[in-house]
C-alpha cells in the first residue's frame, strides 16, 4: 500500500509552539535584546553590540562567582552521588521498612526551596537555632553569618540534606530492577562485595546515575533560593553564586545589559556542560556494547 | 564431583509447619550418584526449584540434611559448597569481556594466572566461543550469554555438581537442541554430577540418565526414562510422561484379573486384595484398535500427528487414548480395543502396586 504524504498533521504542533514561544522563546529573545543594548532609563535604548559580553567575560566579579559556582557544584556532586549510592545500597529491599524509608527519603524533596532555606537559616543561628546554639554550647566557634567557611559548610550540608534523596531514590530504583539470580550467581562465583558492586550493581545503575548526575549538576549550578535565604550571598561575597550575583546585578543595580549578556553566557555554559556530560556517558555506554 | 545425599530432607516456608500441606517439600531420602545426569521434572509449583535451591544452598531446609560425599553441607553457604548453577535466564557480567566472565570464578579463588588462561581457552573451545573471547558480554545474543553462564559453571574443575534451573527457557527452539546436545557431550567428557530442572519432558528424557519426577512437593519416581515409561510409580508420572499420557481406568482387581464394568482383563501378576481407589493404567502405545476381540469402545475422534494417529475414544464411559500406526485403515467396524500383555499397571490411591508373578 502506498503511504499518503500528509503534512497537515504538523498544524497539530502549533498550539504547543505558541505556548513554548510565550513561555521560553520570547522571554529569551527579550534577554538577547537587552544584552546588545544600553540604556539610561526612560525606556530609551542604544545599540551596544557585543560590548556587554566583552565586559562580562573580562570581569573579575564574574570570574569569582563562576569559580565559587564550579567549586560548589563539584563538592555537591562529589558528596551526593557516592552518598546517594551508599544509602540506596543499604535501604531495605522490601517490606514495611522499605516503604518507610522511601517516604522518609522523599520528604526533603517535597519541601519548597525557600522553606528549606528558612529552616536552615534558623537551625544554624547561634542565638536560637538548635544546630548553631548546640555547636556553640560544646565549644565550637560556628557562625555562618561572619565566617565564610562556616557559611559554605552550612550551605553544602543543607544541599546534601535536601537533594541526596533524589540520587538515592534513583539508584534504589536501578537496584530494584536487578534480578535475584545475579546475586546468587555472584555468590557461587565467590565474588567479593566490591565485585558485586563493581560488576553487577554499578552497571545496572549506570543509566539512572547518569540522570542523577545531570540533574544534580544542573540544579546545583543554578542554585539560588536556598543560599539567598540562608546567607544572602555573604559573608562578603563568599557565597555569592552565579545566580545570586545575576539577580544582584539585574534587579539590585538595574544593570540590564550586563546582566542579560551574563545570563546568556550562563545559560550556554550549563547547556554545554550538560551536553558534554551526556555525550561522554552515552559514548562510554556504546563503546562497552561493542 | 560428588555424591549427593538428601537425608530426611523436608522444607516448609511456614515458620511452624504442622500438617503435611504446610510443606513445600515432603520428607525424602535419596542418594544421587557421583557423575550422574539427573533431571528434575515436574509441573510448576511442585517444589523442584525449592529442592534445587536447597542443594545449591540458596535455601536452607527446615528439616533434614544435605550431604556431599558424606560431608554435611546443610549449613554451608553457597560459595562454600563449590557448586555451579546456570539460571533460567542468562546471568553474565555485562561490562566484562567473555574472557573475563569465564575467568571470574577462578580469579576470585586466587588461581594462578597461567592456569586460568589455559583453562579459559579450553572452556571457550568447548562452548565454541573462542572467536568472541575479547568481546564485551553485553552485546551478545541470549543463547551466547547462556553459553557463557554454562562455561562459567564448568570452568572450575573441582565443582561438586552443576545445577541447571530451566536453562533453555529463553533460547530459540533450534538452539535448544544444539545446547542440549552440547550439555550431554560435556557431561560425557567431564563426568560432573549434573542436575537439570525442567518442566519439559523431552528435555528431561533426552538429557538425563535418571529422571526424578516431582509432584506436589514429593519425589514420586526416580528412574531411567524407560522405567518411567513402562512402570510409572504414580499416576502423575503416567499422565505427565508420554504424549498423550497413560490411560487410567477405574476398575476393581481381584487376584490376577481386573474387572471393568463386567468385562475382564487378564493381568500378568496376582494382587492382594486392594483397598482404596483402584485404577489400571495402560499406555496408549500398548492399546490396539481391532475389529475382533477385545473390549468395546466408542470412537470420538482421530488426530493425525504425523508419525502416528491418536484415537480418542470412550471405554465404558471412561476416556481412553489409543495410538494407531500410520497407514492403518480405521474402518467403521474397528470398535474394540485390546491391551498388550504385561503392560497393564495397577494403582491404588494413585500409587502403583506390584503384584506377585502369577
Amino acid at each position: 500500500m502506498e503511504k499518503t504524504q500528509n503534512n497537515k498533521a504538523w498544524f497539530l504542533v502549533l498550539p504547543v509552539l505558541v505556548i513554548v514561544a510565550f513561555s521560553a522563546v520570547i522571554p529569551l529573545m527579550t534577554v538577547v535584546n537587552y544584552s546588545v543594548n544600553d540604556t539610561f532609563g526612560e525606556n530609551e535604548f542604544f545599540w551596544n553590540g557585543l560590548g556587554w559580553f566583552e565586559d562580562m567575560i573580562t570581569s573579575d566579579r564574574m570570574h569569582d562567582a563562576l569559580g565559587r559556582q564550579v567549586l560548589f557544584s563539584a563538592i555537591i556532586l562529589a558528596i551526593e552521588v557516592p552518598l546517594g549510592i551508599f544509602i540506596a545500597l543499604n535501604m531495605p529491599k522490601k517490606g514495611f521498612w522499605a516503604s518507610f524509608c522511601l517516604v522518609l527519603m522523599a520528604l526533603p524533596l517535597l519541601i519548597p526551596f525557600n522553606v528549606v532555606g528558612t529552616i536552615w537559616q534558623i537551625f544554624g543561628r547561634v542565638d536560637i537555632g538548635l544546630l548553631g546554639h548546640g555547636l556553640a554550647a560544646i565549644g565550637i566557634d560556628y557562625n555562618y553569618t561572619s565566617d565564610a567557611l562556616d557559611a559554605w559548610i552550612t550551605i553544602i550540608v543543607m544541599d546534601v540534606w535536601h537533594w541526596t534523596s533524589l540520587v538515592a531514590l534513583l539508584c534504589y530504583a536501578g537496584l530494584q530492577s536487578i534480578p535475584q539470580a545475579y546475586y546468587q550467581a555472584a555468590k557461587i562465583d565467590q565474588a567479593s562485595r566490591w565485585s558485586v558492586f563493581r560488576f553487577i550493581e554499578l552497571p545496572k545503575m549506570a543509566g539512572v546515575l547518569l540522570i542523577a548526575v545531570l540533574l544534580r549538576f544542573m540544579d546545583s549550578f543554578m542554585i539560588y533560593t536556598e543560599p539567598f535565604v540562608v546567607t544572602g550571598g555573604g559573608p562578603g561575597n563568599s557565597t555569592t553564586f552565579l545566580s545570586i550575583d545575576l539577580v544582584k546585578m539585574a534587579v539590585g543595580q538595574f544593570d540590564l545589559g550586563p546582566a542579560a549578556a551574563f545570563s546568556l553566557m550562563y545559560f550556554l555554559v550549563i547547556l554545554l556542560v550538560s551536553w558534554v556530560f551526556y555525550t561522554v556517558m552515552t559514548t562510554i555506554d556504546k563503546a562497552e556494547t561493542k | 564431583m560428588a555424591k549427593i545425599t538428601l537425608s530426611k530432607l523436608a522444607h516448609s516456608y511456614a515458620p511452624n509447619p504442622t500438617a503435611e500441606p504446610d510443606y513445600a517439600l515432603k520428607e525424602m531420602d535419596h542418594v544421587w550418584q557421583d557423575g550422574g545426569a539427573y533431571a528434575l521434572l515436574g509441573s510448576s509449583g511442585c517444589g523442584k526449584t525449592t529442592l534445587l535451591n536447597i542443594i545449591s544452598g540458596i535455601v536452607r531446609p527446615s528439616h533434614g540434611r544435605v550431604l556431599f560425599d558424606d560431608v554435611d553441607v546443610t549449613n554451608q553457604e553457597t560459595a562454600a559448597r563449590n557448586i555451579a548453577q546456570v539460571f533460567q535466564f542468562p546471568v553474565v557480567y555485562d561490562t566484562m569481556t567473555v574472557r573475563e566472565n569465564l575467568s571470574f570464578p577462578l580469579r576470585n579463588r586466587g588461581m594462578d594466572a597461567a592456569y586460568i588462561a589455559g583453562r579459559v581457552n579450553q572452556i571457550a573451545q568447548m562452548i565454541g566461543m573462542e572467536q568472541v573471547l575479547n568481546r564485551k558480554a553485553r552485546g551478545l545474543t541470549a543463547d551466547a550469554k547462556q553459553k557463557i553462564s554454562l562455561g562459567r559453571g564448568m570452568v572450575r574443575e573441582d565443582v561438586n555438581a552443576i545445577l541447571f534451573d530451566e536453562p533453555l527457557t529463553v533460547i530459540d527452539p533450534h538452539m535448544k537442541w544444539e545446547l542440549r546436545t552440547q550439555l550431554k557431550q560435556l557431561h560425557r567428557q567431564f563426568g560432573h554430577t549434573m542436575i537439570y530442572v525442567t518442566h519439559d519432558q523431552t528435555e528431561a528424557l533426552t538429557f538425563a540418565d535418571k529422571v526424578v519426577v516431582m509432584y506436589d512437593g514429593r519425589v514420586v519416581q526416580m528412574g531411567t526414562p524407560e522405567e518411567l515409561f513402562e512402570t510409572p510409580a504414580h499416576t502423575f508420572v503416567g499422565y505427565f510422561i508420554g504424549s498423550p499420557g497413560m490411560n487410567l481406568l477405574e476398575a476393581s482387581v481381584i487376584g490376577s484379573r481386573a474387572h471393568l464394568q463386567g468385562a475382564e482383563i487378564a493381568l500378568d501378576a496376582a494382587y492382594e486384595p486392594i483397598t482404596g481407589r483402584t485404577q489400571i493404567g495402560i499406555r496408549p502405545e500398548y492399546c490396539t484398535l481391532t475389529d475382533g476381540a477385545g473390549l468395546p469402545v466408542t470412537l470420538r475422534r482421530v488426530e493425525d500427528v504425523g508419525r502416528h494417529r491418536i484415537i480418542r475414544a470412550d471405554l465404558f464411559g471412561q476416556p481412553i487414548n489409543i495410538i494407531a500406526p500410520e497407514g492403518m485403515a480405521i474402518g467403521a467396524d474397528m470398535t474394540r480395543v485390546t491391551f498388550a500383555r504385561g503392560k497393564v499397571n495397577v494403582y491404588a490411591d494413585d500409587w502403583r502396586i506390584a503384584g506377585k508373578a502369577a
